[in-house]
């Protein structure tokens, strides 16, 4: 297997990666996709034509030397190909799974011109799942600088900057205010999309670093970040809080039963796990007809979610049209092949209650597409007296997350936008010193990838802060 | 001491328990007004509570709790020296305290105990206080001795009569009878909802304290909002205290209701001697 130079014939399509059946999946919540065997990923890793000039590092917010994990992988040396990438980074399973690789390293990929991309994500999981398998080993840290950070949200950002500190032989601890670590891994996306063993195994790991996590400290409450820097003997902080507050319509009747933030109900089902109620304490209600509102990732999960505990119907409504779905394809797909069904350019106007003040109707209004706004995408305009009601007995509202505001109202001279969002410059650095943020809570809701990117930068611009300071 | 170590447990009045718990940094921070999130197991659900009492030195928080639900039949199970798995605080805006005047409080069921907490605070800050104290029936009131103590004036109600007045009708006259300057009102919504009736037309400005449904109590889920003056507001972060003429109560008893079958369902397993389970 081992060839280090390039085939002279170029295979154009990628090793396709197994999956459950729709009809299967969806009673489920097991994994969806089932990961590379060895022979597939020694077969997919082929088809990379190491590239003197690599594209594809590039495209990696976290920059994983890519080729070079992929010699090593198709060499067999599977162990040194793991720390190639953790050299970059510490959550290599969790990414492999939900990073969007088709916006990112897999687009700049130049197979891409002639057929598929090399399916970097999936070679990524299948050395992450292997290392896991086996269990991990810990890379050697620094020599203790006896320097103390705190980390504030054991998220993707958190966990990232918490995991690269602590190799430079810092002391961490990590805030979190939940009381499972992992933040929108663990409330946010589905057991089917990434599998809740995972986030716990990467976060064993990162506490076999020496990162100390404390669960159910909510910062700005139980603490303040003045105090953690003035009175608790923290020398640097880093808020890593995301985007979590759930945004509503604004339109009559959502206060009535049977409708959920997704954030409330994507919170039922993976954080408190009430898909297994009860045995699990916290319930939750699905009936025969649910409506998602919205068109990302977290609608997807929300709608999937729903089939998987027993929704007759699950339809999608999203005001746009199929082009502008900020949702990863993959997910669009595998949603529609479980029986998802998508209703474009249409927003909701009021939900009707029945005498118990549980929603049954809902009425919608047709949209369509007028130029182009701010966001680039067309502008989706009403359409006068196109009104139209739908029988519904559970609506998610999926139109997206803002940052959480209690650390900006508790910490004072920290400078915020007018979105709420924390203002940092690119290294994460905020107005005050020694205080960085980075991932949602800087840039709005984005995805695990680019909070794992901000996490990095912050490390580095924490590490060179703490060593220049006396 | 281990963390979240219950300290003392006394059982208050029929199936109303206090539980004082090592919590050092919630005990530190905690103020009047405010809740905790408390977990009981791995696979427990995550339950507000109002804090009724906290000490720094000790490292400890009190809270009061009535045993209606699985999760408090189970919590009602520890004994002195057990654990609880997890506590998350404090949450939620600490309640304004400062020289009103003259304060009505009206406390009912096991919210007597944070009120007991809060009347200790506003007569601290000089407030002439009349303490109304309420229950389904007698055997369910307690504190009646700490109360009265604190109060400059004192009442009893519950709602068959079987101590003090019948129901809160006889507030009219009192409120006829004195001018107040603020009331503060703590316990079942229906009471707190009677008690704005009441009020209102005095134009007394009104605090309820509200405990809708919640789940992560920071502001992340929005299962607690509630229609205040026509604003979503959150329980969690923009309360627990709101101003009571402007809250939209009958939604608020609809939206408390919403998981009534599967909490029946969940108490009634525990009840069976069941982990909740049913025997996987």
């Amino acid at each position: 297997m081992a060839e280090s130079k390039p085939q002279p014939k170029v295979k154009k399509k990628a090793v396709p990666i197994p999956k459950q059946p729709p009809e299967v999946r969806k009673h489920n919540f097991n994994e969806v996709a089932l990961g590379y065997t060895e022979e597939q990923a020694l077969e997919e890793a082929s088809r990379c034509l190491q590239c003197p000039k690599p594209q594809c590092i590039s495209g990696c917010p976290v920059e994983i030397d890519i080729p070079a994990f992929i010699k090593l992988l198709r060499e067999g040396k599977y162990e040194e190909a793991i720390r190639k990438i953790k050299e970059k980074n510490s959550l290599p399973a969790i990414c492999g799974r939900v990073c969007p690789q088709e916006e990112q390293c897999q687009k700049m990929c130049v197979l891409g011109k002639v057929g598929d991309p090399v399916s970097i994500g999936r070679l990524e999981r299948f050395l992450a799942d292997w290392e896991r398998a086996r269990g991990f080993t810990i890379p050697e840290k620094a020599p203790p600088t006896g320097k103390r950070v705190a980390v504030i949200g054991a998220g993707p950002a958190g966990l990232t900057v918490a995991a690269d500190l602590a190799k430079l032989g810092h002391e961490v601890v990590i805030f979190e205010a939940l009381h499972l670590p992992g933040g929108v891994l663990v409330y946010g996306i589905p057991e089917f999309r990434l599998p809740k063993s995972i986030v716990q195994a990467e976060v064993d790991y990162i506490k076999k670093l020496g990162v100390e996590l404390k669960l159910g400290y909510l910062i700005g409450r139980t603490y303040t970040i003045p105090e953690l820097l003035k009175e608790r003997g923290f020398d640097a902080v880093f808020i890593g809080t995301g985007a979590g507050l759930p945004q509503f319509l604004g339109v009559p009747g959502e206060n009535l039963g049977g409708i959920y933030s997704a954030n409330e109900f994507l919170i039922r089902v993976n954080l408190m796990k009430s898909y297994a109620f009860p045995e699990y304490d916290t319930p939750i209600r699905i009936g025969k007809h649910v409506v998602v509102i919205g068109g990302g990732n977290v609608a997807m999960d929300s709608a999937r979610s729903a089939l998987r505990l027993g929704a007759e119907q699950v339809c999608i409504v999203y005001r746009r049209s199929r082009e502008e779905m900020p949702a990863r394809k993959e997910e669009i797909e595998n949603a529609e092949e479980e029986g998802i069904i998508c209703k474009f350019l249409a927003a909701p106007t009021r939900f009707i209650g029945d005498e118990k003040g549980w929603v049954k109707q809902m009425e919608c209004i047709c949209m369509e597409l007028g130029p182009p706004d701010e966001s680039g995408r067309r502008r989706p305009v009403p359409v006068k007296g196109s009104e139209f009601l739908m029988d519904v007995d559970t609506v998610i509202i999926a139109i997206g997350r803002t940052p959480n505001p209690i650390i900006q109202r508790t910490t004072e001279g920290l400078a915020v936008t007018k979105w709420g969002t924390i203002v940092a410059d690119e290294n994460g650095k905020t107005s005050l010193e020694g205080v960085y943020a980075g991932g949602d809570i800087v840039t709005g809701e984005a995805t695990v990838i680019s909070a794992m990117g901000a996490g990095k930068r912050a490390a580095r611009a924490i590490h060179e802060y703490l060593m220049s300071k006396k | 001491m281990k963390m979240y170590e219950v300290v003392r447990a006394e059982e208050l009045a029929p199936k109303i328990k206090l539980f004082e718990v090592y919590a050092p940094e919630i005990a530190e921070k905690a103020r009047p007004g405010q809740f905790i999130i408390v977990i009981v197991g791995e696979k427990g659900e995550r339950v507000p509570l109002t804090i009724a009492g906290y000490d720094a030195k000790k490292g400890t928080v009190t809270f009061v709790f009535n045993e209606v639900g699985k999760t408090t039949k189970q919590l009602g199970t520890l004994k002195k020296g057990h654990c609880i798995w997890n506590i998350t605080g404090p949450l939620g805006n600490p309640s304004e305290i400062k020289n009103f005047g003259k304060v009505l409080c009206v406390a009912g069921g096991v919210m007597i105990a944070p009120m007991l907490l809060q009347v200790k605070a506003l007569r601290e800050a000089g407030n002439t206080v009349v303490t109304v104290m309420g229950a389904r029936i007698k055997e369910l009131l307690f504190f009646k001795d700490e109360m009265k103590a604190l109060s400059h004036k004192f009442y009893v109600a519950t709602d068959d009569g079987s101590e003090g007045y019948k129901g809160l009708d006889f507030l009219k006259d009192v409120l006829a009878a004195e001018k107040f300057d603020r009331c503060i009102a703590m316990g079942p919504v229906p009471m707190l909802q009677a008690v704005c009736e009441l009020t209102k037309p005095y134009g007394i400005p009104t605090i309820v304290t509200l405990m809708p449904i919640m789940v992560d109590g920071m502001g992340m889920c929005g299962v607690c909002r509630v229609s205040v003056g026509g604003q979503m507001k959150f329980g969690c972060v923009d309360g627990p205290e709101f101003d009571g003429h402007l809250v939209d109560f009958e939604q608020l008893i609809k939206r408390q209701r919403m998981f009534l079958p599967e909490e029946r369902l969940s108490a009634l397993l525990w009840e069976l001697g069941g982990c909740g389970c049913g025997g996987k």
